[in-house]
């Protein structure tokens, strides 16, 4: 069988994921022509009712994958729009104008583009933010953090797992500095729930984003957490019928949300299974590549979910890598960032150099992934590396000791 | 019996519809933004929505920019184009959906007026009102104005053109909202002298969770949502392909189908109101005079509970409403009735009907049968009450 007769293989995760059978077979039932097709917010009869509880149903199901009250639940229609809710929403409110509390907001340089271009826009109404670097490993040093917030600091965003890197944040430690200064502290968990622990009854977070195409439910449908106890005020973004509390107004879409409902109820029931099944493929991909000369793994694998992960294979230039890897659907980089050629602002911010940067891959598996999948991977990469290297310039001179940091280029 | 008669309120899913969208639930996953090959499906399949979007109203696919619904289109529209501009004036007609009143009181933080055109009994706008509000305001200040081609509620249709061309004489951007227009009777953007237009997917037999809003490229206009560049930076959040793979569907199906299913409405419609008029003669139709979308009669029947009705309804099968979904779930009479001059008696009794393209002569039947069971049975109570 020929590769162009296949599928590559999907090892794109954290771009987005495959809805579980489970969740497209509960949403079947609001989109099909005879199904429950209401708009939740009729209030006049049973098609508006039949919707509406099955919403609140799913928002229970949400809430629970994160110890929640259904209450504090908003939907949103993404990940995107969650982040700049809370970032907006809580910088409008606590900054605006008739406020004496501050303008400060602090965030760190590998937060996904949703936190860093809100953060941007913000800066352009006359906010001040601190964007902190991490360190090598990718995680936020606590006393840095620390050292970063002040008498006006409003807001810190940090998210909980790196969407490049797969690194896990300690928002529970952040958690404890924020609440102590009355700072408002926001997490980006698109990429941790139902992959991490999240406990919102006993973490000091008080705004939390969710994203359901990353977790096997359908894109365009995502969440924000707001605390209500300290109670969390927010400016709201998108004004209208006065949905979601006055939160977020706008049709509520059934289907959608009764999907991000399953998927974050089979996500609560899996997680265990599903992160020792991803642990495994993970160190067997790990062990298909490390002994390949130069090949470093950007982030700290011990601190790391396992669905991500990201290797830069040095001496071997990262757009010819991608492509060799045809066979192989990756990234190199984060989605919402590859039009662009770049390197990886979240790998620089690492301090990787930028042939570093550029080479790198992100693979990112779940619970659909094979150990055959697994397997297919290595041998691409092996082959693509290999035939790479053995064209490489640069490989060569290393290969003879030539310390390349020495060497004077000359001008073309 | 169960009869839905709600469909301004939303529409289900036309099977075509869901067919195009199953590759996208299922196995065509991928993200329209990724550079390999379930990503290029994915970004292919959202072009094709993008064209049949933007014929349904004679647009430019470059000026088709995907929301998560009308809501987000509206919100986007002003705050976006305020956000550019010194404030200034924003105008709406009495009638606006809260899509587009919310955001434009919004605004008024922001060191924005608020104005508004008013409208008669049969739901004309007063388009020298308007003249003499644009006539009050300095050359050099922002207008933005928001009219709605159709509204929700009366199903009655603006005239937009002459409104347009006072827009274009005093420099204003013009908003209009196409939400229950689209679908329902011809929409050209190009021609309509409108800068910016909102529509929505389930309104015309597509998914919920999808919108867009059309804006002519000479506008300048701040995107409500950062992140990672989507729709051309103007819009960021990842694409929701498989809903708007079927609102490009839903969009192309009522393009082409647009004469039929109009023909088809209208005579279920005339016939609804014609029985109504003669079984029920204290009916009063709301703006039958004005021209109105093909499907939909608000009407309230004089001395009768409206909440009390529609719950009785309910309960013999038959969904209608009291007016815009998009309420807080209290019961305050319709600001667009209040707008034309209803005393709010008259407004809180109010019902809407509003037909589909699958409505059929015998529901219309059951309806009104019903109907005047309900209002000889409220009657009896209402004299027994009294006596």
């Amino acid at each position: 069988m020929t590769s162009s007769n296949r599928r590559p293989i999907y090892m794109d995760y954290a771009a987005t994921t495959p809805m579980d059978p489970r969740v497209a077979k509960k949403m079947m039932q609001f989109l099909t022509p005879d199904g429950e097709f209401g708009n939740p917010a009729s209030r006049s009869h049973a098609y508006g009712w039949t919707a509406e509880t099955a919403v609140e149903e799913a928002r229970k199901q949400v809430a629970a994958l994160v110890n929640a009250n259904p209450k504090e639940i908003i939907w949103t229609s993404g990940a995107t729009e969650s982040d700049n809710l809370a970032i907006k929403g809580v910088a409008h409110f606590y900054g605006g104008k008739n406020s004496k509390k501050g303008k400060h907001i602090i965030t760190s340089k590998i937060e996904h583009k949703a936190v860093l271009d809100t953060c941007r826009q913000l800066e352009r109404e006359g906010y001040e933010v601190t964007y902190l670097d991490p360190e090598p490993t990718g995680l936020i040093d606590l006393d840095k953090l620390e050292a970063a917030m002040r008498d006006d600091t409003i807001l810190v965003s940090i998210m909980h797992v790196n969407n490049e890197l797969g690194v896990i944040q300690n928002i529970a430690a952040i958690g404890e500095l924020t609440r102590a200064r009355g700072i408002v502290f926001h997490v980006d968990a698109a990429q941790s729930a139902g992959k991490v622990d999240i406990d919102l009854s006993s973490m000091k977070v008080d705004l939390m984003s969710f994203s359901a195409h990353k977790i096997y439910g359908p894109k365009g449908m995502g969440a924000l957490y707001v605390r209500r106890k300290p109670r969390i005020r927010l400016e709201a973004q998108t004004h209208g019928g006065g949905h979601e509390r006055g939160m977020r107004s706008g049709t509520l879409a059934t289907h959608q949300i009764v999907g991000m409902g399953e998927a974050f109820r089979i996500a609560k029931e899996d997680m265990a299974k599903d992160q020792t099944h991803a642990a495994a493929l993970r160190d067997r991909l790990y062990d298909g590549v490390k002994d390949l000369e130069e090949v470093y793994v950007n982030g700290d694998m011990a601190q790391s979910v396992p669905n991500i992960f990201n290797i830069s294979f040095n001496y071997v230039e990262g757009e010819s890598l991608i492509m060799s890897l045809k066979d192989l659907a990756v990234s190199s980089g984060s989605a919402c960032t590859s039009a662009s050629l770049e390197p990886s602002y979240v790998l620089r911010a690492l301090g990787r150099n930028d042939e570093l940067a550029h080479s790198s891959i992100r693979f990112s598996i779940g619970r659909f992934t094979t150990e055959e999948d697994i397997d297919n991977a290595i041998t691409h990469v092996r082959a693509a590396i290999e035939k790479l290297r053995a064209l490489s310039p640069l490989w060569d001179m290393y290969k003879e000791g030539i310390d390349l940091s020495q060497v004077k280029w000359a001008a073309h | 019996m169960s009869v839905y008669l709600d469909y301004n309120a939303t529409t289900p899913l036309d099977r075509r519809v869901l067919d195009s969208m199953m590759p996208f639930l299922c196995e065509q996953f991928g993200n329209a933004s990724s550079g390999h090959q379930s990503g290029r499906i994915a970004r292919a399949a959202t072009d094709v929505a993008r064209e049949q979007v933007a014929a349904l109203v004679n647009a430019h696919p470059s000026q088709v920019i995907f929301t998560s619904g009308g809501t987000e289109a509206n919100n986007l529209a002003l705050k976006g184009c305020a956000a550019r501009l010194t404030p200034g004036h924003i105008i709406l007609s009495g009638v606006e959906h809260s899509s587009v009143r919310s955001p434009a009181n919004v605004l008024k933080k922001y060191g924005w007026r608020l104005d508004e055109i008013g409208v008669d009994a049969d739901g004309r706008l007063a388009i020298e009102n308007l003249r003499a509000i644009f006539s009050g305001i300095s050359a050099d200040r922002a207008k933005i104005l928001a009219v709605m081609l159709a509204n929700n509620e009366t199903g009655i249709v603006y005239d937009i053109a002459p409104i347009a061309a006072l827009a274009r004489d005093f420099g204003a951007l013009l908003l209009v909202d196409a939400v229950q227009a689209a679908g329902k009777i011809p929409v050209d953007f190009t021609h309509s002298g409108a800068q910016l237009m909102s529509l929505s997917a389930h309104k015309i037999y597509g998914p919920k969770g999808v919108g867009a809003l059309i804006v002519d490229k000479a506008v300048d206009m701040e995107p409500m949502l950062q992140g990672g560049g989507q729709e051309k930076a103007r819009r960021a959040g990842t694409e929701n392909v498989a809903a708007i793979v079927g609102f490009g569907k839903a969009a192309e199906l009522a393009l082409s189908e647009l004469s039929t299913r109009h023909a088809q409405t209208q005579t279920l419609h005339h016939y609804l109101e014609a029985r109504l008029r003669s079984e029920l003669p204290q009916v009063c139709i709301f703006g039958q005079q004005a021209a109105r979308l093909p499907n939909t009669s608000f009407f309230a029947l004089p001395g009768l509970d409206g909440e009390t009705l529609l719950m009785s309804l309910d309960r013999a099968g038959l969904a209608v409403s009291s007016g815009s979904a998009c309420g807080t779930g209290d019961v305050e009479p319709s600001h667009v009735l209040l707008a034309m001059g209803v005393s709010p008696e008259h407004a809180r009794g109010a019902i809407r009907v509003s037909l589909g393209k699958e409505s059929r002569r015998d529901e219309i039947d059951s309806f009104i049968d019903c109907l005047k069971q309900q209002v000889h049975v409220l009657q009896r109570f209402a004299a027994v009450a009294y006596a």
